[in-house]
C-alpha cells in the first residue's frame, strides 16, 4: 500500500489554477521529494493533503483512508517563514505542541510529554537550547526546533515544507540524518526541496512538479535532463 | 491609611475600585492574545459596534437594568464582528480596511441612537458621555458582581483551552493540522474578548476600552519571553492601572475614571518599552554599547 496516492487533484485559487490534475503515488518509508520552480505549487499540493487548502477536484487518500480519520498519524512541517518567531515562548515549548494533537481536549502536557519533547530535542542536536526563546534561535535552530515538534507528534508519515530551506551546514546535516533514521524505522516522508544538486543524494524517489505533475517516481528514472528543462521550462543548465 | 479605609469601607470607591480591577484583570489577559495574534484593532472595532447595541437595550429598557445594556453590547459586538469575518471572507478588502469601515460604520449609527435617547426625557438624566467614556463612579454592586462573574467565566475558559489558544495564537496552520478546530478557537477568542469589552463598557466606555484591552498586553511583552508569565504581568499590569485609575479620580478632583485609568495605563506602557527586562529599548541601547565598547577596547 502507498502512503499517499493523490488522484486528479486541481487546487485553485481565484479561478486561475495552482494545480492541474495532479496523480501521485508515493510509496511507504520512502523520502520523496516535491521538486519544481517557484510558483508551482509545491507547497499547495502539501497543504492540499493536509485539507489545509480547499481541493476544486479530486482525491487525497493516506494509508488508504482519508486524512481526517488517519490524521493522528501525520505530521507536518510548515514553512520556517509562516510563524511570527518572536511569540514569547521557548524551543521546548514549540516542541511540546507536537504532543497536543494526541492530549487532546483540556489535557496539559505532563511530566511524560516534557520528557519526549526533549528526547526529540536531542535527536535534532537541540537539547542545549530547551529554554531559549525562539526569536534568539539562528534559521537553522528555528527548523530544527519545527523538525523536532514533528518528531514529537510520533507520526508515520511527515510533510514537511522546504525543511533545508536556508539552513547552515549542521543544520542540514542534522536534518538529512533524522530523515534517513526516520526511513529505516519505515516512516515516510514528503518534502518540498529546492536543491536539484543535492536532491539525488538526499532522497530516493522525487515528483517534479509545475502546475501538473511532469514525472514522477524513484529519482534514477526520473531525474533526467529532459524531465528537467520540461519542468523548469527550459530555465536551468543542463546538469553534468 | 485613610485611602486604605475607604476602599474596604467606602462604599462608591469599593465598587469603583473593585470594577476597575476585575476590568484590568480580563482586559490583560484577553488583551495578551489580541497583542499575540495582531489583532489589537479588533478589540477597538468591537467595542464601537458594541454602542448601537447598548443603545437599542436603553431605549427598550430604560437605566434600571444594566444587565440588559450588557447583553445589548455583546449582541451588538458579535454582529459587528459577524459583519467583519464576512467582509474578510467574501471581498478582497485586508483587514485593517474592514476594521475600518465596520468600526465607523456602527459607531456613526450608535452616534445617531444617542442623539435620539438624548431628546427624550429619560436621556437627558443619562447623560451621553455615559455610554461614549463610561462612568465607573456610578458604579453600583450589582454591576460589579456581573462584572465579575462574566471576568471569572471568560477566566475559566481561558485556563481550560490555554494549550488551544497558545498553539492557534502561534502556529494556526499547524494547529490545524493537528485537528484543532482554528476557527473555531479564533472565534472563543473573539467572544472572550468581547466579554472584556462588556465588563469594561461601564468603566471605562466604548471608546477607551481597547486601551484595556491593548496597553497591558503590549506592556507586559516587554519583561519576559514567557507567555504564562507575560500574561500574570499584563493581569497585573490592568489591575494597578484600575486600581490607581479609581483612588486617582475618585478621592482627588473630579475627573473621569476611565480616562485617568488609560493615562496611568499608558505611563505604565511608556515605562515598559523604555525599561522592560526583556526588550526594553534603553536596556537594548545600555547593551549594545557595552558591546561596542568592548569591541573597540580590543
Amino acid at each position: 500500500m502507498n502512503a499517499v496516492e493523490v488522484r486528479d487533484l486541481t487546487v485553485a485559487y481565484h479561478e486561475s489554477p495552482v494545480l492541474w490534475d495532479v496523480d501521485l503515488d508515493i510509496p511507504q518509508a520512502s523520502l520523496f521529494a516535491i521538486i519544481g520552480p517557484n510558483g508551482a505549487g509545491k507547497s499547495t499540493l502539501i497543504k492540499s493533503a493536509l485539507d489545509l487548502v480547499p481541493r476544486s477536484a479530486g482525491t487525497v487518500r493516506i494509508f488508504g483512508s482519508s486524512y481526517r480519520t488517519v490524521r493522528k498519524r501525520v505530521g507536518y512541517v510548515p514553512q520556517r517563514g509562516s510563524v511570527d518567531w518572536d511569540f514569547p515562548t521557548d524551543a521546548l515549548d514549540v516542541v511540546l505542541m507536537g504532543t497536543y494533537g494526541r492530549l487532546g481536549w483540556f489535557r496539559k502536557p505532563g511530566r511524560g510529554e516534557r520528557d519526549a519533547a526533549m528526547r526529540c530535542l536531542e535527536t535534532v542536536g537541540m537539547a542545549d537550547f530547551a529554554t531559549r526563546q525562539i526569536s534568539q534561535l539562528s534559521g537553522g535552530q528555528q527548523q530544527r526546533v519545527f523538525l523536532a515538534r514533528a518528531l514529537a507528534q510520533d507520526a508515520e508519515l511527515y510533510f514537511m515544507d522546504e525543511p533545508l530551506a536556508g539552513v547552515d551546514a549542521t543544520t542540514e546535516r542534522a536534518v538529512i540524518e533524522v530523515l534517513r533514521e526516520l526511513r529505516s524505522k519505515g516512516k515516510t516522508v514528503v518534502a518540498v526541496h529546492h536543491d536539484l544538486e543535492s536532491a539525488p543524494t538526499y532522497f530516493d524517489h522525487v515528483a517534479l512538479l509545475n502546475v501538473k505533475i511532469i514525472a514522477s517516481g524513484p529519482i534514477a528514472d526520473v531525474f533526467t535532463n529532459e524531465n528537467l528543462q520540461q519542468t523548469y521550462g527550459g530555465r536551468i543548465a543542463v546538469l553534468a | 491609611m485613610s485611602i486604605l479605609q475607604d476602599l474596604i469601607f467606602d462604599y462608591t470607591l469599593r465598587n469603583v475600585a473593585l470594577g476597575c480591577m476585575v476590568l484590568g484583570i480580563v482586559s490583560g489577559v484577553l488583551g495578551s492574545f489580541a497583542v499575540l495574534r495582531r489583532q489589537g484593532l479588533l478589540g477597538d472595532a468591537l467595542a464601537h459596534a458594541a454602542l448601537p447595541g447598548v443603545c437599542v437595550a436603553f431605549i427598550l429598557t430604560g437605566l434600571k437594568t444594566p444587565v440588559a445594556l450588557m447583553i445589548g453590547a455583546a449582541a451588538s459586538g458579535w454582529i459587528g464582528l459577524l459583519a467583519i469575518n464576512q467582509l474578510l471572507r467574501r471581498s478582497k478588502i485586508d483587514s485593517g480596511a474592514a476594521l475600518g469601515t465596520i468600526l465607523t460604520v456602527f459607531f456613526g449609527f450608535g452616534v445617531v441612537l444617542l442623539t435620539v435617547i438624548q431628546k427624550s426625557s429619560a436621556g437627558t438624566q443619562a447623560g451621553l458621555d455615559k455610554f461614549l467614556f463610561g462612568q465607573a463612579a456610578g458604579l453600583v454592586e450589582e454591576q460589579v458582581l456581573t462584572m465579575a462573574i462574566l471576568s471569572a467565566i471568560a477566566l475559566a475558559i481561558v485556563v481550560a483551552l490555554f494549550k488551544e489558544f497558545k498553539v492557534v495564537s502561534f502556529d494556526s496552520e499547524f494547529a490545524q493540522s493537528i485537528a484543532i478546530p482554528v476557527h473555531l478557537i479564533g472565534s472563543i477568542l473573539s467572544f472572550l474578548l468581547l466579554i472584556a469589552i462588556v465588563v469594561g463598557l461601564n468603566t471605562v466606555g466604548v471608546v477607551l476600552v481597547s486601551a484595556m484591552l491593548v496597553g497591558p498586553g503590549a506592556a507586559a511583552r516587554q519583561w519576559t519571553d514567557s507567555l504564562k508569565t507575560m500574561i500574570f504581568i499584563a493581569a497585573l499590569i490592568g489591575t494597578l492601572s484600575g486600581l490607581t485609575g479609581a483612588i486617582l479620580s475618585v478621592t482627588g478632583s473630579k475627573i473621569p475614571t476611565g480616562p485617568v485609568i488609560v493615562l496611568v495605563l499608558s505611563a505604565m506602557v511608556l515605562i515598559s518599552v523604555l525599561f522592560g527586562k526583556a526588550r526594553g529599548v534603553v536596556w537594548a541601547a545600555l547593551r549594545s554599547r557595552r558591546r561596542h565598547l568592548a569591541e573597540s577596547a580590543k
